[in-house]
């Protein structure tokens, strides 16, 4: 990524990010900005104008990338496209100067410009945002390199830094999702794993469909992936190489079944529930020295561990009150904190990337709901309800949370659902045919 | 003109009003003997259902799976009488091993899922063992909600798939 010129013309100021922290008032006259904290449900109108071709092989490319770019942006529910066929200028030199009465006419409030060169399978894209009803350029233009193959994560980078100058928050669209992509009928389901773009692009399937494959978890860097395969008959956790899809199994230590594996901040202690004789505890992994820890050591079923994103702290649910909870204890083990008290049964505990909440799944008078909750328990908010709603995962700005969703009956399909935190934006992700447990990596280098 | 859209990642109070489907964990009691369930014979080939030392027998006669109730792994009535039948046809045939199967059905969370269908093929192997069968012939996994027999989303399929299943095959898993 390379600047293209000038100085940073539309900085914005840092305002404080805190999810609970009250809207900072914005100016009559203030930046183009989307305050991402509280109250209104209004999209913020823009355009994006066919990105201009500097190579004759470019002209497809200059279209697909500008569509890409919208789609991302109007898919957060923030933003909304003016169609080009109320465009009145149109943008046929990146360099040339922004007609802004054109774009306030048809009330664009930003403004996002592009070129693209296409030289053998390299693609060169520029990009710029501009501030309408005032007039200016948002930060300076950037420049991404990739190859043609590439082109849809040049897309999604232009999208990041776009969302990210308006909302002030990281961008997610440059990002990709691990999950068990499923055939067949209920009775005779067939599960593989499968590697997508967060937009469900690239479908890259992992695994063949001979044995259960279960709850992909990416490492914090995206290159390696955990999960439960019974390739040998019984659950045990494997490691895959994401780039050549090399695996081995994971030297978990003894025990029956071996499921529900997580990496910790660091990329190399994996957490996981181990089960003998029929009862289920955490253990922890150092994959460096192959040394397992036991965190906890109780009659009741403890798994579904997740780390604090600090590393200090681990979430995970036990029925130990007799009943599916949330607990949080420290990274050694020891004492365990419940965390969640309201009506039902909580499992499936993720801690946001951001540390400040939970994600969870919560079983109650025969519904399920994904539901967040800050790290103490308090302000639980239901995000979704429906017949089964389960395993959440976050975006690496820890403002969306995608989940798998079945439907009901001898039919039951399941599907990967997105939802913004607040509960809006409940839309679902295209997939090829039916899929579940999605796992959101980082965002991309 | 204002044109700082402010977008609500943020709802306060996002309240979702009791749900008004029937509480599945009222009905049903949720236990049952499973004698006589299953597809038939097909799946272990080897002899028939009239010769009491066969596969076949086993399944079909003693029966080869209990059911649980809901969230539960307690080893009910009925379920003892077919499990005190595995574990005499057990004993009289040593030259079989055994994995016990546990289940659960589609209403939980998957990992929770797993371990609760553990709870349940380690009660029935804690079963079994109690009534002579040597531990060594015994292995347990768990299937959590993944296979379930039934398919519809009630209660009467929800009480057939919350069980275990004693698959036995010829073999050595060590002595008995």
């Amino acid at each position: 990524m390379s600047k293209i010129t000038g100085p940073l013309t539309g900085l914005l100021a840092a305002a404080s990010l805190a999810l609970m922290t009250p809207a900072v008032a914005t100016a009559q006259s203030g930046p183009l900005r989307i305050e991402i904290t509280d109250g209104v449900i209004e999209p913020m109108p823009y355009a994006v104008p066919d990105f201009v071709p500097e190579s004759g092989a470019a002209t497809e490319m200059a279209q697909q990338l500008a569509r890409v770019v919208a789609e991302d942006l109007s898919g957060t529910g923030l933003f909304r496209e003016i169609p080009a066929s109320a465009h009145i200028s149109r943008i046929t030199s990146f360099s040339s100067p922004v007609q802004y009465a054109d774009w306030k006419a048809i009330n664009a409030q930003a403004l996002i410009t592009g070129a693209v060169s296409v030289q053998g399978d390299r693609v060169t894209v520029k990009f710029r945002v501009y501030d309408v009803f005032s007039g200016k350029e948002l930060g300076s233009g950037l420049q991404f390199a990739g190859t043609t193959a590439g082109w849809r994560r040049m897309a999604h980078k232009v999208a990041d830094a776009v969302y990210s100058r308006i909302t002030g928050e990281g961008g997610y669209f440059d990002s990709r999702v691990v999950y068990v992509a499923e055939t067949g009928p209920k009775d005779d389901r067939r599960k593989r794993l499968a590697i997508m773009d967060y937009d469900g692009a690239n479908v890259k399937y992992l695994t063949e469909s001979g044995s259960i494959v279960l709850a992909p978890r990416f490492s914090p860097t995206g290159d390696r992936v955990l999960y439960t395969s019974y390739e040998t008959g019984f659950p045990r956790i494997y490691v895959l190489d994401v780039a050549n899809v090399g695996r081995r199994e994971l030297q978990t230590q003894g025990g029956n079944m071996a499921f529900s594996p997580r990496f910790a901040p660091d990329g190399r202690t994996v957490l996981y529930s181990l089960e003998s004789g029929g009862n289920t505890d955490i253990y922890a992994l150092d994959s460096a020295t192959g040394q397992s820890r036991r965190l906890t050591d109780a009659p009741s079923i403890e798994t579904a561990p997740s780390f604090s994103p600090d590393g200090t702290r681990v979430v995970f649910e036990s029925d130990r009150s007799g009943s599916q909870q949330l607990y949080v204890m420290p990274v050694s083990g020891g004492e365990a904190t419940r965390i969640s008290f309201g009506q039902g049964r909580y499992g499936t505990p993720v801690w946001s990337p951001r540390g400040d909440m939970i994600a969870f799944t919560k079983q109650s008078k025969g519904r399920f709901h994904i539901g967040v909750m800050r790290t103490d328990g308090s302000e639980e908010r239901l995000l979704t309800a429906s017949f089964l709603d389960e395993s959440p995962t976050w975006a690496p700005n820890g403002r969306v949370i995608m989940f798998t969703r079945e439907t009901q009956g001898a039919q039951g399909q399941s599907s990967l659902y997105s939802v913004d935190i607040s509960g809006r934006n409940l839309k679902r992700v295209r997939t090829e045919g039916g899929a579940s447990d999605p796992s959101w990596g980082p965002l991309q280098p | 003109m204002n044109f700082s859209t402010k977008a609500a990642l943020l709802l306060a109070g996002l309240s979702l009003a009791a749900c008004t489907n029937p509480d599945r964990f009222d009905s049903a009691d949720g236990y049952g003997n499973g004698a006589g369930y299953g597809a038939g014979a097909g799946a272990y080939g080897d002899g028939s259902a009239s010769d009491p030392s066969s596969p076949a027998y086993f399944q079909q006669t003693v029966g080869d799976r209990v059911l649980f109730a809901v969230d539960q792994s307690t080893i009910s009535a009925e379920a003892q009488y077919t499990l005190d039948g595995q574990a005499d046809w057990l004993m009289r045939n040593t030259d079989y091993v055994s994995v016990i199967e546990g289940h659960a059905d589609e209403q939980g969370t998957r990992e929770y899922n797993l371990a609760l269908g553990a709870r349940r093929a380690n009660a029935v192997r804690e079963y079994l063992i109690s009534k002579g069968v040597s531990a060594a012939r015994l292995k347990t996994v768990s299937y959590g909600k993944e296979r379930p027999i039934e398919i519809c989303s009630e209660e009467a399929c929800y009480a057939k798939n919350r069980r275990a299943v004693t698959t036995i095959a010829a073999g050595a898993m060590g002595t008995s």
